[in-house]
């Protein structure tokens, strides 16, 4: 399938209540479906809304049939891909911020946040254990990766998801705004779309991010989702501070054309890569 | 000296925080709000802002002088009330404070600001559980950072759409959303006694002080590093004392732990929980 139409659903949420979030999504899905989508992007925590703080233990869930959240966003999933946001209770009750891609009632891939922000404005890391993988998987649109927020704020995992065969990458964020100036978009804004057009640029690949709309208390999410192709071009983008669905559709032959005349992908040095990270981490004051 | 440019992009604050003030009123149920109208330009401004984000009929615009209250900002109030179209009224506060200023003649003029600027707070509450709606608040970043308030008075309500903005970021919005220029241009007074001027008081210019406190706060320089780059070091010391010593006045009051969860340390939920 070269061709498939991609949606990003920029959702408002309500805190800490799941089900009236899941009402949210199943519209939004039905919407989508009736619009002719084939993948669904949910922004960040999108089942349970992002300051969650306390709530964090009451609103996880596991990602499995016999969940009554996810019972029927996988049904849901039938004919439509979907990647939601939750909080996911491992076996062991740790806690993760999560992604979850789902479809023809399959839970496909999970991906839990590597990086939790706990700094400024943010205390993810006191509420939250870390992921510790970075994997692509395998779409019925092909190979993809997913990142969460911070996760893509660092350089290293979408590299590596590039490496590990992501054609696409879907990020998703509830991204808090900062930074008024006087310039026309505020800094948190213009930094995230600047690197969401320099991964699609530097790995030749599309890049879709889900960000979220609303307000928690003071803070406010900007949304302005973004769709880049593997040029950097920028394929469609929602408004901002308004909810919205839109659609765009990818071309995945277009990997194929931009990669003939930017063969970055082919010059990769991976051994390279190899060898001197292992030296530069063998010398642990490197990084001090 | 570093640069320093406290412009910011009127379009995008209104977006921001006319689109907070119709989300956080919302999502409790409400729609309304009410605003203590001073006549000075803070509260005009949120004023401005509700009545954009809610609907003017959504407002409630309280006017509370005093006796010794001056005409002008009265009237001036008036100014915003006309021109956002908001709902209003006066209450007076003379006959509520009065008999108590008659009780304790020593009062001083600090004890007696503080006394109307609650009984301004008493008012503004009533009248928002009459009116069914929230207050919301007038205080900019400037005064909350240099403490400039009365606790449990003016620094009393349940949002703030202009606690993020410098006095002069004030001033450049309250421009753009349309505030008469006379209330922008006359000089900031809480207008506790007659004559007063906010700058008189503080011993500094807002200007001068946002200037300061954008390099303090914002950009993390050090009171020292502010000195190199050429502030007046006692300036410099007052502000940084002003903020270390009226700090409380940002917190809630804290609470002494006895239980393994304690309200204020390991009891967190945003006030917007389940909302």
């Amino acid at each position: 399938m070269h061709k498939f139409t991609v949606g990003l659903a920029q959702i408002n949420t309500r805190l800490g209540v799941p089900e009236a979030n899941l009402e949210t999504h199943l519209a939004r899905i039905r919407e989508a479906k009736g619009a002719g989508a084939d993948l669904l992007v949910f922004p960040e925590l999108s089942l349970t809304g992002y300051v969650l703080q306390d709530l964090a233990p009451e609103v996880a869930h596991r990602p499995a049939p016999d969940d009554p959240l996810f019972a029927p966003l996988l049904e849901a999933s039938r004919g439509l891909d979907i990647v939601v946001g939750f909080v996911e209770e491992g076996p062991r009750h740790r806690f993760y911020i999560a992604d979850a891609y789902l479809a023809g009632g399959e839970v496909v891939h999970v991906h839990r946040k590597v990086y939790l922000p706990t700094y400024g404005l943010f205390d993810e890391g006191r509420f939250f254990a870390w992921g510790d993988e970075v994997r692509a998987f395998d779409t019925r649109f092909g190979r993809m990766g997913m990142l969460i927020c911070e996760d893509f704020w660092h350089a290293s995992p979408p590299y590596l998801l590039w490496l590990d065969g992501a054609d696409m990458l879907l990020f998703t964020s509830a991204s808090p705004g900062r930074g008024l100036s006087a310039a026309p978009q505020l800094e948190s804004a213009r930094w995230v779309e600047h690197i969401n057009r320099a991964y699609a640029s530097l790995f030749t690949v599309f890049v879709a991010h889900a960000n979220r709309v609303g307000y928690e208390d003071g803070l406010h999410f900007w949304g302005g989702s973004t769709l880049f192709d593997p040029a950097g071009e920028l394929l469609a983008q929602a408004p901002y501070d308004e909810e919205a669905l839109i659609f765009h559709e990818v071309d995945l032959r277009e990997l194929h054309r931009v990669r003939a005349r930017l063969p970055l992908l082919r010059d990769e040095r991976t051994a390279l890569v190899q060898r001197e990270l292992a030296r530069i981490l063998s010398q642990p004051n490197r990084l001090r | 000296m570093p640069s320093i440019d406290l412009t910011i992009n009127t379009d995008l604050a209104r977006r921001i925080l006319t689109g907070f003030i119709r989300s956080e009123i919302g999502r409790i149920g409400l729609k309304r709000a009410v605003v203590g109208l001073s006549g000075g330009v803070d509260s005009a401004l949120s004023c401005f802002l509700a009545a954009e984000a809610l609907g003017p009929e959504n407002v409630l615009a309280v006017r509370m002088p005093y006796r010794t209250s001056s005409r002008e900002s009265l009237e001036h109030a008036q100014m915003v009330i006309d021109a956002t179209g908001v709902r209003s009224l006066t209450a007076d506060i003379t006959e509520m404070v009065e008999p108590y200023f008659a009780r304790f003649p020593e009062m001083d003029k600090r004890r007696r600001g503080n006394m109307m600027a609650r009984a301004r707070m008493m008012v503004l509450y009533d009248q928002s559980a009459a009116f069914g709606g929230l207050v919301v608040g007038t205080s900019n970043k400037t005064e909350i950072l240099l403490g400039y308030s009365t606790l449990y008075g003016d620094s009393a309500y349940a949002i703030n759409p202009i606690g993020d903005l410098y006095k002069t970021q004030v001033w450049q919005l309250s421009e753009a959303v349309g505030v008469p220029e006379v209330i922008i241009k006359k000089a900031p007074t809480a207008d506790l006694w007659a004559g007063q001027t906010d700058e008189q008081e503080l011993g500094f210019s807002y200007r001068e002080a946002d200037r300061l406190l954008y390099l303090l706060v914002d950009r993390r320089y050090t009171p020292q590093e502010c000195v190199a780059e050429g502030f007046n070091e006692a300036f410099v010391q007052a502000v940084v004392r002003r903020m270390r010593r009226n700090h409380f006045k940002r917190l809630m009051p804290p609470i002494a732990k006895l239980s393994n969860r304690t309200i204020g340390y390991d009891f967190l939920y945003l006030r917007d929980w389940g909302t």
